[in-house]
């Protein structure tokens, strides 16, 4: 019994890893491959379809435009969540408790409900089709869930380190910047982890917000798939190179990935 | 920990407020102007009261994508929490697969949504996708779109594959703090292991499980981009969802006030279920 017990994990990963290997097998296959066999491997093995998209720039701009904006975002959301999540985490003050679950039911809004008015409010103030549109728009999910796993990770932090430096005769902005910061890189570091992630997979408000100039390798792809017919190749190389990104930031946080979804609350 | 009264600390939350007011205050004032008058454009309204509210409350329509949007977030909380928990029990505890085990786990939930629903459409396609084409290789008459059960239960998998991943994590974040001496103690006595799951693992996943229902509650509530990719809400409406049904009404009709009505009400249900939620988790942190 003791012995059997990775065949669960195993089935699960292997569970996890067929489709994705079955976008990675489409991805190598020529058209007439896809469209006329069935075959398990690909029989003539082509890298055509990453080509088309390194040297397309329809195709390559839409990830530097995803790229451009999903950082812009993480910046954003960390550095205007780290003083808040440290307001939280150590006072009391009027409307606090009001005011993070305020924060919280944004994470939980629809972005559907949002859609069109954001569509029509960034419009009104010129700000449509632009990357810094997405950004902020992203910040609307991304800031309560940076608030509040910075917050989980700062309550962590006894309080005597605070008083300790202040009594030594650090200035607030000092010891904020010299002490408090350096002894929650970890929980920084998986904070800039999900705001990645979650601006990186959203792509609904990324849709609605941009046209042509700020438009998202996500949305390259549902157009690619609804206007120039039936290019599944094409269509799962992108998608197979979309989950390059991700791969690379887990591999860095790994070992605290587990805690960073328990919102720094284990 | 005792936290002081200082209301300079309102200085430091501001950023945070006003950038999250300016996203979520305006649009959500737009959505409610729309949800009490009639618009023909130009900027001319004219007030409608409650008109949208019981037009959607009574709607047949709404009434069906909500029913689905229920069964839908209740079948995958079923099968997600039970399996996400027990992956994590028969997960290593330690050594090189604690790594290996956490990177691959985690791969479904960095893929941007539209790519999973395309990822799943091409795997499950009939002809040419590995489980569509096993499926019908295995004498089951499988085609997700034409068929209502087969949409459902791709749209299912879909769901547990891409999601199952965040209960595991939380679930195995959960286990590794219980302390060593538990289990020892637990041997001594000579606890069963059902005992030891339910007295020592279980109330100390309470914690780390109420944050997995709330976060897969909510994500699976607002489900958009993976199901439109994957079936486009079909075959007819059998999996068009709340967000599915609001997008078509909103953008796709242009009835601008039952939507921004419909809006508000669903909004209002997922404020409702995860206030509840987040009661719970603050009694429980308050506990400990």
């Amino acid at each position: 019994m003791k012995k059997a017990k990775w065949i669960v994990p195993t089935i699960y990963i292997i569970f996890l890893m067929l489709p994705i290997y079955w976008l990675l097998n489409m991805s190598f296959k020529t058209t007439t491959e896809i469209i006329n066999t069935y075959t398990l491997w690909p029989q003539e093995f082509t890298l055509e379809n990453y080509k088309t998209i390194f040297t397309d720039s329809t195709w390559y701009t839409g990830y530097l435009n995803s790229i451009y904006y999903v950082v812009m975002n993480t910046v954003i959301s960390v550095a205007a969540a780290l003083p808040a999540a440290y307001a939280f985490s150590r006072y009391k003050f009027l409307g606090d408790k009001h005011l993070f679950f305020w924060l919280l039911t944004n994470r939980m809004a629809p972005p559907a409900v949002f859609a069109l008015p954001f569509f029509q409010f960034y419009s009104s103030v010129n700000l449509f089709d632009t990357h810094v549109a997405v950004a902020l728009s992203h910040c609307l999910f991304n800031i309560p869930l940076a608030v509040w796993i910075l917050e989980g990770f700062m309550s962590a932090v006894p309080k005597e380190l605070d008083e300790t430096a202040y009594v030594d005769g650090y200035s607030f902005w000092r010891f904020f910047f010299k002490i408090f910061i350096p002894t929650i890189t970890a929980g920084i570091g998986i904070t800039m982890f999900f705001c990645f992630m979650f601006s990186w997979v959203e792509l609904l408000l990324a849709k609605t917000l941009t046209a042509v100039a700020a438009k998202p390798i996500a949305a390259t792809m549902t157009r690619t798939a609804s206007t120039s017919g039936y290019e599944l190749g094409l269509l799962a190389a992108a998608g197979s190179l979309t989950i390059i990104p991700g791969a690379i930031v887990i591999y860095f946080v790994r070992n605290y990935i587990a805690k960073g979804f328990a919102l720094g609350r284990v | 920990m005792n936290k002081t009264i200082n209301q300079k600390a309102w200085f430091f939350v501001i950023p945070v407020f006003v950038l999250v007011a300016f996203n979520a205050i305006i649009p959500l004032m737009t959505v409610v102007n729309y949800a009490f008058q009639e618009t023909f454009g130009n900027n001319v309204f004219m007030w409608e009261g409650t008109r949208w509210f019981k037009q959607i409350m009574l709607s047949e329509r709404f009434h069906a994508s909500l029913g689905r949007q229920f069964l839908f977030t209740f079948i995958i909380l079923f099968i997600q929490i039970p399996l996400g928990i027990a992956i994590a029990l028969t997960m290593p505890k330690e050594g090189v697969g604690v790594p290996v085990c956490l990177v691959l786990m985690s791969m479904p939930l960095l893929i941007p949504w539209n790519v999973v629903g395309a990822m799943w459409n091409i795997f499950a396609l009939p002809d040419i996708g590995f489980l569509g084409h096993s499926l019908n290789a295995l004498g089951f008459d499988y085609n997700f779109t034409q068929q209502i059960g087969d949409a459902w239960f791709t749209t299912i998998l879909m769901d547990v594959w891409h999601w199952t991943s965040l209960v595991v994590l939380l679930s195995y974040a959960g286990l590794q703090s219980i302390q060593p001496a538990y289990y020892q103690a637990a041997e001594i006595d000579g606890a069963s292991r059902w005992a030891v799951f339910t007295k020592i693992e279980l109330p100390k996943m309470k914690k780390v499980l109420t944050i997995a229902i709330l976060l897969r509650f909510m994500d699976s509530f607002m489900i958009y981009t993976e199901p439109f990719v994957l079936t486009g809400g079909g075959p007819g409406n059998a999996t068009a969802f709340l967000s599915i049904d609001l997008v078509k009404m909103a953008l796709g009709q242009f009835d601008l006030g039952p939507a921004a009505a419909m809006s508000l009400i669903y909004f209002f249900i997922v404020l409702l279920v995860c206030w509840v939620f987040y009661t719970l988790m603050m009694r429980n942190e308050g506990n400990q």
